[in-house]
């Protein structure tokens, strides 16, 4: 993906690389990029590239059980092949990963698009309000920071069968057992903790769009729906897409809340690191890294749509714009 | 009439969205263990008998503080130490394949944490790593680095780095100009930084969970979550939400202090 991302235009566009006076000054500023650089790398490298590949190795491995044919106790890992991955498309283990892969992909289609809804119209009132913006803005940023576990017992605890939720809506709803409810119950935990985070972002987006394209449109006899829909929503997509695959990578891995919110081992709402989690503490890794590969695999495919076909352009804003003018301010 | 209105039913409509829950935490928290199961606006009498049984000394929750404390802070400090420098390449330095680089590095902040800590789990347990404050810290850069460099490459960039040229037009080195002239200008982003990536190593919970089972190593957030009640069957809330309340009551009020810098850095930074 990283290559993609690369089209600096500078790249292509400077003259011919012909010795030049500033070309010395190049050749150490590309050093010293690259020692400073390095420390970055190499910590990503140990604490993030290492362990996914050893990862995937794990994966085709598993650890060996029961005796061999002389009654010794066999020991040790043995290597499987693509048996863990083949084993998700059948019997128990087939089943078990199914509905977790489920309950992942169905938590993030709704919370997401929940989310979005909410959070543009958070901005949108957000942009709307003429005082209190400060209040507001610090309202907003109260439910993203509470840590996401402690945010899972208040939700469980709301959510208790004698709890506010069910006094509110005079409901005896088993929230926080095994069942549909407590799907429902994730989803608005996660979308209350969540979508100011998207409103923030919308609302930066909003606060770009120069006032006259309104006053134009208003001139033009346009309604705010129309406003809304042709010139808003265009303007505020860039920054919408990001914030949406954001929300979906994060949601995709979502771990703490349904563990806190309803508990381990439940089918309805086990998300696969959920899954991947449970056979790491049974001590079957093989088993345990296939399903966070998969997942991985999940999030990498999902990004690369929304880079490639929605134009999610990550990078933003600390995108080097002008490779050539300070090509120059440095050599110089 | 009806167009004043609205907006102010808007922005209380936000508040409630927003407050709400969290108001629920603290009115649980201030109740009578007795009363836990009340449903009035507010405790009524106020209690603080849920803070004291927080810090009962069966619970070790200032040990726990103290770990997410060190936790936290260690990730901070290192994350910023090493990406100080990243960003600053980035932001300032010339070089082919800057966004490829960058592209890397966003790349990586993507990777769900379940496939960084079960093989991690493994290995720590091999070289005896498990229960130690490192096996928190060091997995926590995986998600730390990749947002800090990019805050800060967003904030380096705004700097006015006429004036480290104009610096070493006057005989600075590279490196004192640096040190003299960008750092005292970066500090605001870089102190956003840390609050956003502090914020972000004192939330965090699945490596926490997975690599500590002794309850002197544990982060707070992980105690709270395994506070038992007197039977061990039913859950103790009030007292979770009273030990809720003392781990998020310190972030809201940063949040309420920095708020314009937070937001700054959040919507700069794009990430979570």
């Amino acid at each position: 993906m990283a290559t993609i991302l690369d089209k600096s235009p500078g790249g292509a566009a400077r003259p011919a690389r012909a010795p030049r006076p500033g070309g010395q000054a190049r050749n150490t500023s590309r050093r010293l990029a690259l020692l400073l650089l390095s420390p970055t790398f190499l910590v990503l490298a140990l604490v993030v590239g290492y362990p996914v590949l050893s990862g995937i190795r794990e994966s085709l491995f598993a650890q060996a059980e029961g005796l061999d044919e002389n009654g010794f106790v066999i020991e040790g890992e043995r290597f499987v092949g693509l048996d863990n991955y083949a084993a998700l498309f059948s019997g128990e283990r087939g089943e078990a990963f199914w509905n977790a892969f489920s309950n992942t992909t169905f938590f993030t289609v709704t919370a997401v698009v929940l989310e979005t809804a909410i959070g543009v119209g958070l901005a949108l009132i957000m942009h709307q309000a003429l005082r209190g913006r400060a209040l507001i803005r610090a309202s907003v940023l109260v439910p993203w920071a509470v840590p996401t576990a402690m945010s899972g017992l208040l939700w469980r605890w709301i959510f208790q069968p004698d709890g506010v939720a069910n006094t509110l809506l005079g409901q005896e709803i088993l929230w926080t057992a095994d069942g549909i409810a407590s799907k429902l119950a994730i989803v608005v935990a996660e979308v209350w903790k969540t979508s100011p985070f998207i409103g923030l972002l919308v609302l930066a987006g909003l606060q770009m769009i120069p006032k006259d394209v309104y006053e134009a449109a208003k001139v033009d006899g346009a309604s705010a729906w129309q406003q809304f829909r042709l010139i808003t929503l265009p303007l505020v997509r860039p920054a919408l897409v990001v914030a949406v695959l954001f929300r979906m990578l994060d949601t995709l891995r979502m771990f703490d809340l349904p563990f806190v919110l309803v508990g381990a081992n439940k089918d309805s709402v086990e998300t696969l690191s959920m899954l991947a989690w449970m056979e790491a503490g049974n001590l079957r890794y093989g088993v345990a890294t296939a399903y966070a590969t998969i997942l991985f695999l999940y999030i990498a495919v999902i990004a690369y749509t929304f880079v490639k076909v929605l134009g999610a352009d990550v990078i933003g804003e600390a995108r080097s714009r002008k490779p050539e003018q300070t090509g120059k301010e440095v050599a110089a | 009439m009806r167009r004043k209105a609205l907006p102010y039913l808007g922005v209380a409509l936000i508040l409630v969205f927003c407050l709400a829950p969290f108001y629920w935490m603290v009115v649980s928290a201030f109740r009578r263990p007795s009363d836990q199961f009340d449903s009035g606006p507010w405790p009524s009498p106020w209690s603080t008998e849920n803070l004291e049984a927080v810090f009962a000394p069966g619970n070790e929750f200032v040990r726990a503080l103290a770990n997410s404390l060190l936790v936290a802070g260690a990730t901070t400090v290192l994350t910023l130490l090493i990406g100080v420098f990243t960003a600053y390449t980035l932001a300032r330095l010339d070089f082919r394949g800057k966004n490829a680089v960058l592209g890397v590095i966003m790349a990586t902040s993507m990777f769900p944490g379940i496939s960084q800590v079960v093989p991690l789990l493994k290995l720590f347990t091999e070289i005896d790593w498990i229960n130690t404050y490192q096996a928190m810290v060091v997995p926590s850069l995986g998600f730390a680095l990749p947002l800090a460099v990019w805050n800060l490459t967003v904030f380096f960039r705004q700097l006015p780095f006429e004036l480290e040229q104009a610096a070493m037009i006057d005989g600075c080195s590279r490196g004192q100009a640096f040190r003299k002239i960008i750092i005292p200008l970066a500090a605001p982003g870089v102190f956003t930084t840390a609050i956003i990536v502090f914020i972000m190593a004192w939330n965090e919970f699945i490596i926490a969970f997975s690599m500590v089972n002794e309850k002197e190593m544990q982060t707070a957030t992980v105690a709270i979550a395994k506070f038992t009640g007197v039977s061990g069957f039913d859950q103790p809330f009030g007292t979770q939400m009273a030990a809720a309340v003392v781990v998020t009551v310190p972030l809201v009020v940063l949040v309420l202090v920095f708020q314009r810098r937070i937001v700054a850095g959040l919507t700069a930074g794009g990430v979570k």
